[in-house]
């Protein structure tokens, strides 16, 4: 607890050092200055997402068709959505398996692949840049590019398959195959996580490695006893995001399955958004949205939680 | 040296250089399949109709139909659309720019009562997924009468823009030598005059990778605009490239044409700015 406090210390680059009771007419001035500096960001989050919130909150305990006046119902939405609505649950399973899928193969691909670039390579920085590229293209010509791919007929996924012999699934037109189809394309962009991985590895400072090549550790040994501890940090940051950012997964549903077939990749958002602007059951939408900001929440509390059983602080180089 | 870990000098050479082999093969090998869809794209956008359902596919187009790019873009008015995608993203990132330089130098140089706390709160609306403010801001720009306009898409840009770029930015902000400030503060320069004049020029790089990847998102944005953009006059190029995909949903050729010119501009500016990319993810992940 007291490192990770610590921790939070130096990230906020702490200098309350010597409190003075009462703020000389410099430092008022400095203040002043200060708050004008923040404010357009203050009410930035004011306007547009601590009030968001809590309205929210409010129309989820409506009725409101957004033509006429909500109407107040109490918790019967949020009763609606857990004991009355399958798609719901659909919705939260199918998006569940999305990330506990995607999460962790891709942590572990983007490590691989950070791990590959920090080696000795000829051409590395070509490398690199072909791993990456994908994770900046637009999310909408990606579908389109991988609606084609999966075609089960003409699309070169399939065509590749059955150079073994073996028929390909129908991929994004099976309900039992849609949504591994969109993990693994997914895995596609795993560009971004490299990155973070590669930075990590390259701020370890060599000595630690020498230090361990002296004590006879092989390969693997300094793999597990150097680079996974100093790199749990960053590793932390990656999953945290990733997880938060796979919850929110919208586009390739929308585009490449419409949340079928059969609702097998109906995902929390896509679902909240045909409620709110396809039905506009503004009320019930509202509830959907809680739920997706508490699990997100929860988990990601969760996930900070844990850390101190597995994040390594101590002897990081540089840091703000 | 090597002997000392009992290898003869000579194997231990060829152990390093068979595992550098494979190194390379595998770098190859992930490169070839991370390169395919590309490739694919690319090649069935050049097809003329009767060759793209073949099997075995081709992958050498023959012939090349380069007007297959022009049928893709004139077949919808994709000009029309990529103008609107430069007014909005344009906007969007001198939005982003300006507000999160100003509020990180706040957060990185100034002192007041109560900035760690309101940093804490910064840093946790990263982990904010926006969806859950989307109705209520629905609501509240369809009572101002800005739904089918720009105005949702651009003005939160100019309040505060990211958290991700108030960050990076304070994070470079704090790099740079207090000295600069207090002389300047000698010399009677306010704090603003000193963001402006000696800050601001020393943090360019910092302010290129903001802008790079605030281009980036706008760019692509998708979910935000299909929302509060209606009108098919107002699309952006993802909203574009989704209705085309509705009205000639099986016209490959032509939808990977538009796809690939929809990616170009971003392809290009990756390709210009990359050390900017990975540095910005490297100070924004690396120190998060």
């Amino acid at each position: 607890m007291g490192s990770s406090q610590a921790q939070v210390g130096q990230a906020v680059g702490s200098t309350a050092a010597g409190k003075r009771p009462r703020m000389s007419g410099i430092a008022r001035k400095e203040a002043i200055a200060g708050y004008i500096a923040i404010s357009p960001w203050l009410l930035g989050f004011i306007i547009f997402q601590l009030a968001p919130i809590l309205a929210a909150f409010y129309i989820s305990s409506t009725e409101w068709r957004i033509l006429a006046a909500p109407e107040f119902i109490g918790m019967q939405n949020f009763d609606k959505l857990l004991f009355g609505d399958d798609l719901f649950w659909q919705s939260i399973k199918v998006t569940v398996i999305y990330v506990i899928f995607r999460v962790p193969v891709s942590a572990v691909l983007s490590l691989a692949l950070a791990l590959l670039m920090n080696q000795q390579l000829a051409g590395r920085r070509l490398f690199r840049t072909i791993y990456y590229l994908p994770a900046v293209i637009p999310l909408v010509a990606v579908s389109m590019m991988w609606i084609w791919i999966f075609n089960p007929e003409y699309g070169v996924l399939n065509s590749f398959i059955r150079l073994f012999g073996i028929e390909g699934p129908q991929w994004i037109h099976s309900s039992r195959w849609a949504l591994p189809a969109l993990i693994i394309m997914s895995l596609w962009q795993v560009g971004t996580g490299m990155v973070i991985f590669l930075a990590g590895l390259q701020g370890i400072p060599a000595h630690l490695y020498e230090a361990a090549t002296i004590d006879g550790a092989n390969t693997w040994q300094r793999f597990l006893k150097v680079t996974l501890p100093m790199l749990s940090p960053v590793v932390l940051f990656a999953l945290v995001m990733n997880v938060i950012g796979s919850f929110q997964i919208f586009t390739q549903a929308y585009i490449m399955t419409q949340g079928g077939p059969g609702n097998a990749t109906l995902f929390l958002v896509l679902y909240i958004y045909r409620n709110a602007f396809e039905w506009f059951h503004m009320g019930y939408a509202s509830a959907l949205a809680w739920v997706l900001f508490l699990v997100v929440l929860v988990i990601s509390l969760a996930m900070l939680r844990s850390s101190e059983h597995w994040v390594h602080y101590e002897g990081r180089t540089g840091g703000a | 040296m090597r002997n000392t870990i009992g290898l003869p000098s000579n194997r231990y050479q060829l152990l390093n250089l068979s595992s550098r082999l494979l190194i390379h093969l595998l770098a190859l090998a992930g490169a070839a399949a991370f390169l395919v869809p590309f490739l694919w794209m690319i090649s069935t956008s050049l097809k003329p109709m009767e060759k793209i359902f073949q099997y075995p596919p081709q992958w050498m187009p023959d012939p090349i139909l380069w007007r297959n790019y022009i049928e893709a873009l004139t077949v919808m008015p994709f000009g029309l659309y990529f103008r609107n995608s430069i007014y909005v993203t344009v906007l969007s990132v001198a939005g982003q720019i300006l507000s999160s330089a100003v509020v990180a130098y706040g957060f990185a140089r100034l002192r007041f009562p109560g900035r760690n706390i309101l940093f804490i709160i910064l840093l946790a609306t990263m982990m904010l997924p926006w969806q859950v403010t989307m109705i209520p801001l629905f609501i509240l720009y369809r009572n101002l009468d800005w739904i089918n306009t720009y105005y949702p898409l651009i003005v939160p840009n100019f309040l505060g823009g990211s958290p991700f770029f108030i960050f990076l930015l304070r994070q470079f902000f704090l790099t740079l030598p207090l000295e600069l400030d207090e002389a300047a503060k000698l010399d009677g320069c306010g704090p603003f005059r000193i963001l402006w004049q000696i800050l601001l020029p020393l943090a360019v790089p910092g302010l290129t990778t903001v802008a790079i990847f605030s281009f980036l998102w706008n760019w692509n944005e998708f979910l935000w605009p299909l929302i509060v953009l209606n009108d098919v006059d107002k699309w952006t190029i993802p909203l574009g490239l989704n209705g085309f995909r509705d009205q000639y949903g099986t016209d490959w050729n032509h939808l990977m044409a538009a796809s690939f010119v929809a990616s170009l501009p971003v392809i290009i500016i990756f390709f210009i700015f990359q050390s900017y990319f990975i540095q910005g993810i490297a100070t924004t992940g690396a120190k998060g």
